[in-house]
């Protein structure tokens, strides 16, 4: 009896333990089903280099270029601007702040990443907005830029946690044997500490630039949606998160558009998936 | 050439460095301060227990907090007991193998699906093809497969801190594997993985993406009645007010803001004080 009881649960667990991989298989499977239907009647060059984006017009125009500049922008502006200050942070963090003082700052930046992406979409539109709008002297305060700054702010808590996982992580013996060798505590930290810690850090920038890309309320609540191809990062811009998510609720179902948004989700997954799987190596290699 | 003293050197370096910690706090202050302020004077027994009314200029919020309520139970409900299973899986079974190595970066990459990718595979699959409709449980089905990875790690990661020793003892003393997993595992593990389901909570309280073709609609005139219905959600509440209805009283958006953040901020609160409670109690 307890024998039949054992093989059974270890039945289930593993059931269990390999729905993660079906559910992948899945989730790629139904993008693909719908994605592939649309690239055989559009053109998967067209898709991707169309210069246009227009769903509803005759005859109607898929063209994603507009919207995967519109997601690059934003993502490089908010990695320049939350790489460096997360992963200072992190030193700060991990490395100076006294004890006390380092576990205040760790609750806050876990509070950050709780708050809920509407809720920065919203504080962003009635706070940054109008500010934007005004230092600038811009028409519109929805702009890339606009959407960088709140998606860097987005993207600080993932870098801080797990780059200051990496630089915890780093053997004490290291930092011994610099200071041993008479160098300052800075010195320490910035050869020694912070090149152990690189890979880890690497992974950690990976994973946050990957959550920025695929963000997707408070990109489409601060960018101000317009699908062309942005001059500068002071022009509103769509992502392909924000397309998705602005217009599935108006398509036909099984329609042209409605597939159109699949491949597009497609292209998403598929590039998270790089992102995330890049992000593992390294971090694959920084615990060894 | 010029070169900084090192004691100096070391001086503007941390200071650059605390000027970069604040500038990554400041957001949250500056967020909890601007919806507290402007929520609070919303936020009566009234607000929190009617109807909206007027095109939701003005009453209450009730249906979107039911609503978020029962998607959010379902969800985890779902997720909870295939995850920790998954996670048992993998740390009292699995072998180092290929198959184990290809789960490991399923479940990585599963944490980085975007949420609207999960709405779209939600629409796709539940909706569409298993025509349950946009309903309570497509959409809490959608956030349960998103939150599948999260649970699964911070599962692990408990199961994982329980002694190896624990299970020796059990096992000599002629207990069966699944026995002991049962009996002495789980027990010790449990207060993690407690903890981590309260955080999962929180999190997809406040997502919006994955419900919004799966389960969220505009407006329901009605409270909840079955998992088959579509509901309102606080989350999407908040996005449609804020930006679909013109003339909207701000007083009542930041209060269906702050009603949110509470709701996801006291649950991550409850787990933060779980976390260290237990970990005072640990025995070992």
């Amino acid at each position: 009896m307890r024998k039949i009881i054992d093989s059974v649960m270890e039945t289930i667990v593993f059931i269990c333990g390999i729905l993660s991989i079906v559910f992948v298989a899945l989730i790629f499977g139904f993008l693909l089903k719908e994605g592939f239907a649309f690239f055989k009647e559009f053109g998967v060059i067209n898709f991707i280099t169309g210069r246009f984006w227009y769903p509803v017009s005759n005859p109607p125009q898929f063209g994603i270029l507009p919207l995967i500049v519109g997601s690059l922008l934003v993502t490089v502006g908010a990695a320049v601007i939350a790489v460096p200050m997360g992963v200072m942070a992190a030193l700060y963090i991990s490395e100076i702040a006294p004890k006390g003082v380092r576990d205040i700052l760790k609750s806050f930046v876990e509070l950050m990443a709780a708050i809920p992406s509407v809720v920065i979409g919203f504080v962003g539109m009635v706070t940054i907005v109008p500010i934007i709008r005004m230092t600038f002297n811009l028409p519109t305060g929805l702009t890339a830029f606009t959407g960088s700054l709140m998606l860097a702010f987005m993207a600080m808590p993932t870098i801080v946690t797990i780059s200051e996982d990496a630089i915890r992580s780093v053997p004490w013996a290291y930092k011994e044997g610099a200071l041993a060798l008479g160098a300052t505590r800075w010195q320490t930290v910035r050869r020694i500490v912070l090149k152990a810690a690189m890979p880890g850090i690497v992974a950690a920038v990976m994973l946050g630039i990957g959550r920025v890309i695929g963000e997707t309320m408070a990109v489409m609540m601060i960018t101000g949606n317009a699908a062309q191809i942005p001059h500068s990062i002071f022009e509103p811009v769509r992502t392909m998160t924000a397309t998705i998510a602005a217009e599935m609720g108006e398509t036909v179902r099984g329609g042209m558009h409605y597939r159109a948004l699949f491949a597009l989700g497609f292209v998403l997954f598929v590039i998270t998936f790089i992102v995330n799987f890049v992000a593992d190596l390294f971090s694959g290699k920084s615990k060894k | 050439m010029f070169r900084l003293n090192p004691k100096l050197s070391q001086k503007l370096s941390y200071a650059l460095l605390f000027c970069a910690t604040i500038f990554v706090i400041i957001p949250v202050v500056f967020i909890l301060f601007i919806i507290i302020k402007n929520g609070a004077s919303a936020i009566t027994w009234e607000f929190l227990t009617s109807m909206p009314r007027n095109g939701m200029r003005s009453g209450g919020i009730l249906p979107a907090i039911l609503g978020t309520l029962s998607i959010v139970s379902c969800a985890i409900c779902i997720t909870l007991p295939i995850g920790v299973s998954a996670a048992i899986y993998l740390n009292e079974y699995a072998k180092d193998n290929l198959l184990t190595r290809i789960i490991k970066l399923a479940i990585v990459n599963l944490a980085g699906v975007p949420s609207v990718v999960y709405g779209l595979f939600g629409l796709g699959i539940f909706v569409m093809f298993f025509k349950l409709g946009v309903s309570i449980i497509a959409g809490a089905l959608t956030l349960s497969i998103m939150e599948l990875p999260v649970i699964i790690t911070t599962a692990r990661g408990a199961l994982n801190s329980v002694p190896y020793s624990f299970r020796e003892a059990s096992m000599s003393l002629g207990v069966s594997r699944w026995q002991t997993i049962r009996y002495i595992v789980l027990p010790n593990a449990l207060p993690g993985i407690l903890t981590g389901a309260i955080l999962s909570i929180a999190r997809i309280s406040g997502e919006t993406a994955p419900i919004l073709f799966t389960a969220a609609a505009f407006y329901v005139p009605h409270l909840p009645g079955s998992i088959f219905d579509q509901v309102m959600a606080l989350p999407y509440h908040l996005f449609i007010i804020s930006t679909q209805i013109p003339n909207m009283p701000k007083n009542i958006i930041f209060g269906t803001a702050l009603v949110l953040l509470m709701l996801v901020l006291s649950m991550s609160l409850i787990a933060i004080i779980a976390r260290l409670y237990f970990r005072k109690r640990r025995k070992w």
